[in-house]
Parts: structure tokens; C-alpha cells; sequence
């Protein structure tokens, strides 16, 4: 059951081949015998989980099911739960159990979704190996001893190792692509804008999104399809119809015409990874598309526009975490000076209180023209740069990460050599456009991930070719080890 | 006070005016006063991890009214942005506020001082949200924090330096009371906190063109005390720098027990609020269409009303100012000329003077008036009627102030209808005649001053309910 698709899962679901209480009970099981091994769940919902299945198949019984109903899903830990554990993998949360629901997990839960847990994650979000969190690190199902990348990390681990189908994630400078990238998965951050953020714990504001991590380009699709929408309850939600993701998969993509920024390929990137990706621009015109190179010239500055821009926004966002209404509260303080300082000098890890550091510093007096102002100026050269290249190109396409899953411990020490792992997907966040990554290959048996960048709304279309390059390919379907 | 001629003080407020929106800037929590601590807050009142704030239009509204009642401009677009600083009764660690784009700029208000009008220039007012409450009693060793009022929405309206004494800040202050409760966009509730008074004050010499260093005074809830604090501040100043000392840019607290000013923080501890523009809200735009719309839905200012009194029921300009010194005053007027059809003027005085007097005395409200202006134009029109003489009509308006019911029923109850039927005025004007033989033959050898002893004397004998036009005219055909 842990490897079928979702379409599968809905037709065995509705041939009563299994009922939506097994299948929870199933992934249950397994995550039992394998999250061990790579502590990809920080709250595993047993009894809620079973009820909400129960839910499911009485509706299937009566025949009112959604095509969701039924299915599995861990929610990133960065969403708030009713009634459930909602830590963003951070002490300073450890004991704080949401009161309501976020939007997306209301809609998924609407849709008969079952949840089966919350998924381990760098501690706010902030990092790119899942090393971050005060859950532990997680392991990636293809090697252990590596990352699963970040900080969507207990996601992807998850789904990639059959303890969930599908999971959601959220990607402020890459969280859902390059730890899908790592291993195996395909996973797709929508336009700033498509899927509502209320209810989803702030990190950098202006560049969160939510999104889905799965096996499949289809499988996001049909996840996607039931998260995106207008939320009245977020003001930059945008009131807008949703396309119809499953309805436009199949649709031939001859004459597709691709960019391949030079950037991308420059320097820095594994020619091994180079390799793959390039095997699947092949595979991609052999189907019809035409491929042309061109220039994002602002990429460069992604990176650094990205570390004022972030940090800026975390240390607004985490201001509230004070220890006064809810969260980690220091004992034995005297003063309220000592209640705030204690009380998030022990309830943020090393990571956030870097981040927190630096936001303070561009946005102070003094700082905040050539820091902050400055970035937003630069942002919006690389949001041009996006503008100008879909003039002439539909979609462009490039790889998701430098190379493959590193060592846990590798990059710990070295803070600017863990920020240069997002230097591939930090520019769609900048420029708030949709983009996705899925498998294109192996390198000593590590999986590598292409990128697909769109244009505004356009995720139909990333989903579409997607689907039609895994119809053509299947490392999508490869799985990991000790984990079939 | 000599030493005043040689200093000039300059003054600047800053108000923290409450909107009257049902609900809260950025939350659907309500905004009423006085609930149980914390039953008023929700979930983003709270700064829950992962709330979002949603802009209540209402307050938009109100804010632009404002700004075209003080013939500002409205910003085309306008920008919330983050004011950062830790305090437990900040939820979010930040208060969203405007900063570089506010809704409001460049306005003025014309103030009355002294006969004189002073026109004082208003910056800009903002729009922002309010924090909670720290409550510091009755918790042993801790504080209570309540949250009720956190997210309510406010305007701070920026004045220019343009005031130069506590007179003129108390005229603009109270000018600016009555502008906001008049757009119904604040209850002016002063001791509820619902409008309140920062004033920068700083002084120097005369005839200089540099401003001295200020102080700003915080949070001063009443007109006496804001007065109270800037003559202290201002007197403080003056006599540190004539004893050659300097002012410290710091901000300060008036306590109204000792009607001091003390220090509060000094510039060295001011905050670094970390502004910018809030990620979490789009900028604000209000076209051109929406401004019209409001503009034609605005009320009739206190200005335009009190020069149409003037014009339209032709009352002298004080009485039109004090008619329009509040807008349920104003109407309440204009109901009772409307019912009664009586003289405008007569109107007035009625209301300026007896029932005024009865509120002032009673310290009610013309919302909680015991004479409603139905009640007030009954009286008058059973004047004009003659059911009723003037005189009589003072008995009447005291019984209706006691409760005893409208002027028909009081009029009713207790007999005083007018006697109008001459037959009878002469049946007793000729009684007082044949009981007063000395007092007639003094009158008609000449002593004229006697009239008014009959007139008294019929009335009396009428218990007050003759026409007096008539007793006066049939007197004067009697006594020939």
C-alpha cells in the first residue's frame, strides 16, 4: 500500500480492497518499524488518526468521498494543528499545542485527508539539512549517514520511505525543492500568493509559501489542487481561481520551449548532477520541447539578497516568542529583561538566534537603507530577470541542487556554506513565481533533482510537464533501500 | 511671570484617537470597553504563532473622514509597517503601525484662542493598532497582562510645533474632541483612554529661530492635566536653562497627584523600533472614487453648522457656538425649532439656557437629558399657543426635569392652563379694584408706578394663569 499512487490508493480505497482505517493503521505500522532509523516524525497521531480514517470510510460508504478522502498525509511541523503538538522544531514550542487549525490543513482535513503526524524540521525552518531541529536530525532513506536536506526534512524522509504518501511542506528559499531533490521526490512550491498562509508559522513573510512533497508530479497535483485558493484570512492570498492541476497532466508538450540559464550551469555545480540534469533536457526535447540558454544575470546576488531580506523578516515574525503567553519560559527570573532573554536564549537553538541577530542589525537605525532597502531594490532586478526571460521561454529549467545529499555534520560549522546549498532556489522566492523539482537521475546511487521554474500562476503547467517527463522516465518510481 | 517675556515655549501633540469601529484593526474580535480581561482578544489579538492580520476596512473609512475634515491629503497609497518593542503587553513583539506612508498628511484645524484664530498644521495622523494592558496590582509579585484592547484601532494625529502656550494646546485639543466625536469616528472618551494626549514641549529664547531641545510627555488623559503638564514642563524648562543648565531630550510622565512631570526614559535608552513596511499586509490603496463617496457620506462640521445657525435661524454667533459645541446638542436644537415651529431664537434660549442649566447642574449628557426634544417643543409650542404664559412655562419645565411627564400632562395635572377668557381677567380685575379703594385713588391722582401693583395682584388672584397681554391691556381700560 506504501508505494501505490493516490489515484491508486483512492480506486483501492473505493473497491473496498483496503478501508481508509487500515491504510492509516499500515503506515502507522511502518512508521514504527522504520522512523527509528531516520526521525522523520515529531508527533505521531495515533487515535486521531484512526477517527479520522473511521470519518473517511463512512463517507466512502455513503458514497460522498472527495477524490483525498481516505488518504494519509504528515503535516510539516510548521502548521498549526488543532489539538495536536505544533513545534516547528523548536524547543521554544515544545509544549504548545495549537487552538486551531491552519487554512491548508482545514481544507486538506475538509477534503477527508488523514493525518497521520507532524513532520520533524530545521527549527523554524531556518536550514537546508534538517540539523537545525531540537527534534534531532533527520536521516535521509538513502544513505543515513546523509542529510535529507532542508528544512522540509521530516517531509520528504516521510514520503520517501513509505511512512506517508504524501506530505506538505513550505519553501521560503528552497525547503520543499532541495530536500526534494535529495531524495527522490517531487515536490512543487506554488506562486506567493496561491496557497494561504494563516495558520502556518511565520519565518520570512514575504517569501513563505506553501506546498506538497510526493512521489509524483500527479500526486501534487491532486494535494495541490485541495490546498490552493483565496483565504480571506491572509491578505496576500490572492482571489483567484484555481486551475484544474489533474485535468491538465496529460497535455502533450510539444513546443514547449525551455530556458537553460547559463548561471545555473556555471561553476559550482557537481558534473555529475550536471549530467543528469542535462540527460533530462534530452528526454524532454525528444518529447517536443525546444530548448534555448539564457541569462538570468541578477543570480549572484540571490543568495546574499535572500540573507538580508529572511533574517530581516525572522527576527520581526519571532519577536513574538517571549516567553510571556505561551512557548518556553525561562524559570527563576527576576526581571522581565531576564524573563525575555532566558527565555529565548533557551528556547531558540544556534541557527535562529544567527538569524535573528542579523535581521536585528539590517533593519536598526542606520542599516536598514543599506541593508534591507537596498535588498528589496535587488529583488526586484531578479524578479526582471524572470520577467524578461518569459518573453521567450515558457518554463525554465536548471538543477534543484549543487549535488547530491552531504553528511550529516558536513556543513554544520560553516553557515555560508550551508546558505550556498539554496543558490538555485532562492530566486523563485525572491520573485514569488512557482517552481518545482523532480528526480532526474543518480549519482552513486544519490538522486539528483531538476528544477522547473514557471511563470505566475502557471503551476498547471510546471505540473503538466512534469507529469509528462515521469510518464517518460522512471526515477521517480525508484525507492530506497530497506524501505520497499 | 516676568521672566515669560523673555521665552517662548513650542508645543506639539500627538493623538491617540480610538476608533469606533464594531471590531478590532486587524481582527473580528469586538472592541467594547470594560469586558472581562482577555474575553476580547482572539486568537491574532493574541500573536499566536501563525495568525495573520486583516485590514477592517471601517477603520480605513474613518481615518480618510478624518483626513478630509482637516482638508489633508489622503495617500493615494498608504503603507502599515512593523514598530518593533518588547513588552508584555505587546503580543507580537511589534505594533503595526504606518511609518513612511501614512493615510494622512498636511491638514490643519483652525483653533479659537483668545478671540483670535490660530491656525495649527497636522503632520499626519497614521493609523496603528493598540497594545494591552499591564495591570500591576492585586497579582502579589507578578503582573496581569490583558490583551482586550490589543488590535484596537487608532489614529495618531502629529500636529506641527505650532502651538506656543497650554491655552492654545487645551483650545487645539478640545477643537480636535469635538472634530472627532462630530465624525462619529470616536467616542472621546478621555478617562477610557479613548482619546489621549502626548505634547512634546520645548523652549527658547525670543525672537530665536532655532527650536530649543524638547521633552515629551506621555499619555496625559485629560484637558486639565494636558494644561497642567505643559505649564509645569514649560516652567521646568525655563528655569533649568536660566540657571544655565540644558534641557534633555528624554521622554517624561505627568503624574496628576503633584501636577509634575517626571523623567521616564532619556534618549540614550530610546528604542530602536526597527521599522518596516509589514510583509503581512499589502500597501493600501484608496481611489479616488471611494474618497468621493466618503467625502459625500461626511456629516456637517461644527465650522459650516455654526455659521449655518447663524445664517438659517438668525441667532447671535454665541449662541450658535455653544448649540454646535456637540453635535447631539446641535440636533437636539434643530428637532425642538423643527416640532415646536416656534421662534428660533426663543428655541435657544430655551435650550441654552434652562436646559443646559439643568444638565451642567446635574452633570448629565444631552443624550441622557430628562427633557427630550419632543418634551422641550411640546412646552414651547403651548407657549406660542398662550396656552401657557413664560412664567408658568418655568413651572412646567421643572416638573418636567422632576419626571412628571410631558408639558400637555403637567399643564393638565396641575391646572395651569391660561386664562384667556376676558370676562373673567375683568371679574378679577375689578375685584382687586373694590379691595384695593387706596391703591385706586393714589394711581388715578397720578401714581403711575402703581400698575405693576395691580398686574401683580390679578395674577395672584389667577393663580399666575392670566394672559399677561391681556391683564396689562384690560388693566390699563379699568383703571382709566
Amino acid at each position: 500500500m506504501h508505494t501505490l499512487s493516490i489515484k491508486a490508493l483512492a480506486v483501492g480505497l473505493r473497491s473496498k480492497k483496503f478501508s481508509a482505517r487500515e491504510l492509516a493503521a499500515h503506515f502507522l505500522k511502518r512508521i514504527e518499524a522504520h522512523d527509528g532509523k531516520l526521525n522523520s516524525y515529531v508527533t505521531v497521531c495515533a487515535d486521531s488518526a484512526l477517527k479520522e480514517a473511521d470519518a473517511a470510510d463512512a463517507r466512502l460508504a455513503r458514497g460522498e468521498g472527495e477524490p483525498l478522502t481516505g488518504i494519509p498525509l504528515a503535516h510539516k511541523d510548521i502548521f498549526c494543528t488543532q489539538g495536536v503538538k505544533t513545534a516547528c522544531g523548536s524547543r521554544m514550542l515544545d509544549k504548545f499545542v495549537a487552538p486551531y487549525d491552519a487554512t491548508i490543513v482545514a481544507r486538506l482535513k475538509r477534503a477527508g485527508m488523514v493525518m497521520r503526524g507532524k513532520a520533524n524540521m530545521d527549527e523554524f525552518a531556518m536550514g537546508s539539512s534538517n540539523e537545525t531541529s531540537w527534534y534531532g536530525p533527520v536521516k535521509n532513506p538513502w544513505d543515513p549517514t546523509r542529510v535529507p536536506g532542508g528544512s522540509s526534512g521530516g517531509s520528504v524522509a516521510a514520503v520517501a520511505a513509505g511512512l506517508a504518501p504524501v506530505a506538505t511542506g513550505t519553501d521560503t528559499g528552497g525547503s520543499i525543492r532541495q530536500p526534494a531533490a535529495l531524495t527522490n521526490l517531487t515536490g512543487i512550491k506554488p506562486t506567493y500568493g496561491r496557497v494561504s498562509r494563516y495558520g502556518m508559522i511565520a519565518f520570512a513573510s514575504s517569501l513563505d509559501q506553501a506546498g506538497v512533497l510526493g512521489r509524483s508530479a500527479e500526486d501534487c497535483a491532486s494535494v495541490l489542487e485541495a490546498m490552493a485558493g483565496f483565504d480571506p484570512m491572509d491578505s496576500t492570498s490572492v482571489d483567484r481561481p484555481v486551475d484544474n492541476y489533474a485535468a491538465a497532466l496529460d497535455k502533450p508538450i510539444e513546443g514547449l520551449r525551455i530556458g537553460l540559464p547559463k548561471e545555473y550551469f556555471a561553476e559550482g555545480l557537481a558534473p555529475g548532477a550536471r549530467d543528469c540534469v542535462m540527460n533530462a533536457v534530452k528526454k524532454l526535447q525528444e518529447l517536443g520541447a525546444t530548448v534555448q540558454e539564457i541569462s538570468l544575470p541578477n543570480s549572484p546576488l540571490s543568495v546574499p539578497t535572500y540573507y538580508v531580506v529572511a533574517p530581516a523578516e525572522a527576527s520581526s515574525n519571532l519577536a513574538r516568542f517571549d516567553g510571556v503567553r505561551y512557548g518556553h519560559r525561562a524559570e527563576g527570573v527576576k526581571t522581565l529583561e531576564e524573563l525575555y532573554k532566558r527565555s529565548r536564549g533557551e528556547g531558540f537553538g544556534a541557527e535562529v538566534q544567527r538569524r535573528i541577530m542579523i535581521g536585528t542589525y539590517v533593519l536598526s537605525h542606520g542599516y536598514y537603507d543599506a541593508y534591507y532597502l537596498k535588498a528589496q531594490k535587488v529583488r526586484r532586478l531578479i524578479y526582471d530577470d524572470f520577467k524578461r526571460a518569459f518573453q521567450s521561454v515558457d518554463l525554465v529549467l536548471g538543477p534543484t541542487a549543487t549535488d547530491v545529499a552531504f553528511k550529516l555534520g558536513a556543513k554544520t560549522d560553516d553557515p555560508v556554506a550551508m546558505y550556498l546549498n539554496d543558490i538555485y532556489t532562492i530566486a523563485a522566492n525572491l520573485a514569488g513565481i512557482p517552481a518545482m523539482s523532480l528526480p532526474c537521475g543518480f549519482v552513486d546511487g544519490l538522486p539528483v533533482g531538476m528544477q522547473l521554474m514557471g511563470n505566475y500562476f502557471d503551476e498547471s503547467r510546471l505540473l503538466n510537464v512534469a507529469h509528462r517527463y515521469q510518464q517518460a522516465t522512471d526515477w521517480h518510481t525508484k525507492l530506497p533501500k530497506g524501505f520497499e | 511671570m516676568s521672566r515669560h517675556d523673555n521665552w517662548e515655549a513650542v508645543i506639539g501633540l500627538e493623538v491617540h484617537c480610538q476608533l469606533l469601529t464594531k471590531s478590532k484593526i486587524f481582527s473580528g474580535a469586538p472592541t467594547a470597553y470594560g469586558a472581562e480581561p482577555n474575553t476580547q482578544a482572539c486568537a491574532i489579538d493574541l500573536g499566536l504563532p501563525g495568525v495573520l492580520p486583516v485590514l477592517n476596512g471601517e477603520a480605513l473609512k474613518m481615518a480618510v473622514k478624518f483626513g478630509l475634515a482637516i482638508d489633508a491629503q489622503i495617500a493615494e497609497r498608504c503603507v502599515f509597517a512593523r514598530k518593533h518593542y518588547f513588552y508584555p503587553d505587546l503580543p507580537k513583539g511589534y505594533q503595526i503601525s504606518q511609518y513612511e506612508l501614512p493615510i494622512v498628511s498636511k491638514g490643519h484645524l483652525d483653533v479659537d484662542v483668545d478671540g483670535q484664530v490660530k491656525r495649527v498644521g497636522i503632520t499626519r495622523a497614521h493609523m496603528e493598532e493598540d497594545a494591552g494592558k499591564s495591570l500591576h496590582e492585586g497579582f502579589g509579585q507578578q503582573s496581569g497582562i490583558d490583551l482586550n484592547r490589543a488590535g484596537t484601532p487608532l489614529i495618531e494625529i502629529v500636529s506641527e510645533p505650532d502651538i506656543r502656550s497650554a491655552q492654545e494646546a487645551v483650545a487645539y485639543l478640545k477643537k480636535l474632541h469635538q472634530l472627532v466625536v462630530y465624525l462619529g469616528i470616536c467616542d472621546g472618551n478621555m478617562q477610557e483612554g479613548s482619546f489621549r494626549c502626548d505634547a512634546n514641549v520645548s523652549v527658547r529664547r525670543k525672537g530665536a529661530d532655532k527650536f530649543g531641545t524638547r521633552t515629551e510627555t506621555k499619555n496625559i488623559n485629560s484637558f486639565r492635566f494636558v494644561e497642567r503638564a505643559i505649564e509645569f514642563e514649560i516652567e521646568r524648562q525655563i528655569e533649568v536653562l536660566e540657571s544655565g543648565g540644558k534641557v534633555i531630550q528624554e521622554t517624561r510622565l505627568f503624574n496628576p497627584d503633584t501636577g509634575e512631570t517626571r523623567t521616564m526614559r532619556s534618549k540614550e535608552e530610546a528604542m530602536d523600533y526597527r521599522y518596516f513596511p509589514d510583509p503581512d499586509l499589502l500597501p493600501v490603496a484608496v481611489g479616488k472614487a471611494e474618497i468621493e463617496r466618503i467625502r459625500g457620506a461626511m456629516p456637517e462640521l461644527p465650522e459650516a453648522k455654526k455659521q449655518r445657525f447663524v445664517a438659517q435661524y438668525g441667532l447671535p454667533a454665541y449662541d450658535a457656538a455653544v448649540l454646535t459645541g456637540e453635535r447631539a446638542l446641535a440636533d437636539f436644537y434643530e428637532r425642538v425649532v423643527q416640532l415646536s415651529a416656534a421662534d428660533p431664537k426663543t428655541c435657544a434660549n430655551w435650550t441654552t439656557t434652562d436646559l443646559l442649566g439643568v444638565l451642567n447642574k446635574t452633570g448629565k449628557s444631552i443624550e441622557r437629558s430628562p427633557v427630550t426634544g419632543e418634551m422641550l417643543a411640546g412646552l414651547i409650542k403651548r407657549i406660542v399657543d398662550k396656552t401657557i404664559s413664560g412664567k408658568i412655562a418655568k413651572e412646567v419645565f421643572e416638573a418636567m426635569v422632576a419626571g412628571e411627564g410631558d408639558a400637555d400632562a403637567i399643564i393638565k395635572a396641575k391646572g395651569l392652563v391660561q386664562i384667556t377668557d376676558e370676562s373673567a381677567i375683568v371679574k378679577a380685575i375689578e375685584d382687586v379694584m373694590a379691595k384695593n379703594p387706596g391703591q385706586l385713588a393714589d394711581y388715578r391722582s397720578g401714581k403711575d408706578k402703581l400698575f405693576g401693583f395691580f398686574v401683580g395682584q390679578v395674577m395672584k388672584a389667577t393663580q399666575g394663569k392670566a394672559n399677561p397681554d391681556a391683564v396689562n391691556r384690560l388693566l390699563k381700560e379699568k383703571l382709566k
